[in-house]
């Protein structure tokens, strides 16, 4: 921590806390006087905005949490509970149960801001490697919390993806009945889930402050790509940001509460509204919306891997879909060391800025591939989208710098804001 | 930031600056603060109690099977409620008490209610909220073997209250009487709690 020069407040009683435990300056220093780049699109606005979701997530959770019972006789019957009983009930629940979808698209928006902008490379590496982290967090929690009304689609889901782990060769069987406590997923499954879905969005939180810590050490990344060169570059956090950034939040919020109060069911699926039934499947078994371009990986991969001219399988298809799936995520791990170009924003790399929406455009369709049903001509669409998704990460990216002719990177910030007014 | 005035124009539109920021500040800090409490109500009103529970707060009991001298305990919203079908001798012991002697004076016509079905005069049926006034102990007394302390009435074990046979503090650590539920009696033997 910084031991810098101590200002005196001129609230006596802010001043006190401030001298035995400097937040007060901490705050001014980290998100008052901040010396931010002053080029700033709206797309910079969606990590405070996750930050405000995270915070409605433990919020909301925390008073649904005062009316759920983790057990398999009575969850699905506690939220029908909330819903209908308790009050305000049926509006915390929603805002939670959407909140997980507000969460993901602002958390998507400011990982492809990442992607576009170079946000990743030196000296952000650590800051990028702490986001996919969140991420993964992210997808655990959400994952996790489907499970927890027990309805039909929690009980399949959360059967299907912890069978997956059975791909594990050697231990795969013994992994899955430890996930599951039991031989199936039951009540030992929903409890265990109940808890660590009340513990990781902490952890996010210890996370979010880390990868905030880092952010200040390296300053914030801008379109240019160009880090500022002085004070004629940047201006303070506070006031130009804290409104720029309410007002983007605003508008966020209205989205949210638009589907909150008018379509609260329009992301999910009638099927969770059914209680669960072990000895009955779902036609289509589907996650939320935010996993399905993974779930169209995971299923793209259909051939079993023989050593050949044997009936041994290496590999099986149930394996390879897990590799892909987990592959695909542990690709953004490592991109600082995949993209290798000096230059980091795609405003001045005409080929990463194609292949960036091509990298988009791979990603809506696997989304729209995972929830359509394994059939044809679905699959082989969702197989050629997974080649591009891994094409762009393992091909494109290392050999672009050697290809690519770069545009001429303006001198500064400022000489790139002035140029455009 | 701002340069330091150099002319009355400036001076006088700094000064307009600093009370549009002061209105911009106290508006958006009032309407934050008004957005606050519109987050906070819902939430803090979702603690109170549900929908459900609040349905449960009536309960019915018979009393056709109860002989004088008998008692009787219910549950009603959670707590236990003494119902005493009680004797003569019980009624005129409670009668003549002074209020000057009571440390929560109340008659014992104020604690009975008369059935509006069979005779015009019922005080056989006392009523009451079986729990301690002082820190919340179920009083002893609805057995007949149970203690019923030096004024035929109840004793609290836990740290020795006792009220008398209309349920009024006597002597002990209690400040008032027991609580009298609201109730009504539904046929001559019936009464609902609540």
């Amino acid at each position: 921590m910084a031991h810098g020069e101590r200002v005196d407040f001129k609230n006596p009683v802010i001043n006190w806390i401030d001298v035995r435990l400097p937040i007060f300056t901490m705050m001014q220093k980290e998100y008052g006087t901040f010396p931010t780049p002053k080029n700033f699109n709206y797309l910079w606005s969606f990590g405070g905005i996750a930050m405000f979701m995270l915070t409605a997530m433990i919020v909301t959770g925390v008073f649904l949490a005062m009316y759920y019972t983790p057990s398999t006789d009575h969850a699905f019957d506690s939220v029908e509970r909330i819903m209908r009983d308790v009050n305000w009930g049926w509006m915390i629940r929603y805002i939670h149960m959407n909140g997980a979808s507000m969460f993901f698209i602002a958390v998507y928006i400011h990982i492809f801001r990442g992607i576009y902008y170079g946000s990743y490379k030196n000296p952000r590496e650590l800051l990028w490697i702490l986001g996919v982290t969140i991420l993964l967090l992210m997808m655990a929690t959400a994952f996790m919390g489907y499970v927890l009304p027990w309805g039909q689609m929690s009980f399949w889901g959360a059967t299907v993806i912890t069978n997956l782990f059975s791909a594990i060769p050697l231990v795969g069987d013994k992994v899955v009945t430890w996930l599951w406590g039991g031989f199936s997923v039951d009540n030992a499954t929903l409890n265990r889930f109940f808890a660590l879905h009340y513990l990781l969005p902490f952890v996010i939180f210890a996370v979010v402050g880390l990868h905030v810590a880092a952010l200040h050490v390296s300053g914030s990344n801008n379109p240019t790509g160009i880090d500022p060169k002085g004070p004629q570059d940047t201006i303070p956090f506070n006031p130009y940001y804290t409104i720029k950034d309410a007002f983007a939040l605003t508008l966020f919020i209205i989205l949210y509460a638009l589907v909150v109060f008018y379509a609260p069911n329009m992301l999910g699926d009638p099927d969770n509204y059914i209680p669960a039934n072990p000895m009955v499947t779902p036609a289509h078994i589907v996650p939320e919306w935010y996993f399905l371009p993974f779930y169209a990986m995971l299923r793209s991969f259909v051939w079993d891997i023989h050593i050949p001219f044997t009936h041994i399988v290496l590999i099986s298809s149930k394996l390879g879909g897990v590799i892909l799936m987990f592959g695909s995520i542990a690709l953004l791990f490592v991109m600082p060391w995949l993209d290798r170009s000096p230059v980091r924003s795609a405003v001045f790399r005409p080929i990463y800025k194609k292949l960036f929406w091509v990298l988009v455009l791979a990603c809506v369709t696997l989304g729209y591939i995972g929830g359509k049903p394994p059939e044809q001509p679905y699959v082989l669409v969702g197989q050629i989208a997974t080649v591009v998704y891994f094409a762009f990460f393992l091909i494109a990216l290392p050999l672009l710098p050697k290809y690519e002719k770069t545009l001429p990177l303006p001198k500064s910030i400022s000489e790139s804001v002035l140029k455009k007014g | 930031m701002a340069q330091p005035p150099s002319s009355p124009a400036e001076h006088i539109s700094d000064e307009h600056d600093k009370d549009r920021r002061d209105f911009m500040v106290l508006t958006a800090g009032t309407m934050a603060g008004v957005g606050a409490a519109c987050v906070a109500y819902p939430l803090i009103q979702s603690m109170n109690p549900a929908a459900d529970v609040l349905a449960m707060a009536s309960t019915e009991a018979d009393l056709s099977q109860m002989k004088e001298g008998q008692s009787l305990t219910i549950v009603w919203r959670g707590k236990p409620v003494f119902i005493r079908r009680r004797t003569q001798k019980e009624i005129e012991e409670a009668r003549v008490v002074p209020m000057s002697d009571l440390k929560d004076p109340q008659t014992d016509q104020d604690r009975v209610k008369q059935s509006i079905f069979g005779g015009k005069d019922m005080p056989e049926y006392l009523v009451m909220i079986g729990i301690c006034t002082h820190l919340g102990c179920v009083p002893l007394g609805q057995k007949p073997t149970d203690p019923h302390g030096d004024y035929d009435g109840w004793f609290c074990p836990c740290h020795g209250s006792q009220y008398d046979s209309s349920g009024r503090i006597r002597k002990g650590p209690a400040p008032k009487n027991l609580e009298i539920p609201p109730y009504q009696f539904t046929a001559a033997d019936k009464v609902k709690i609540g």
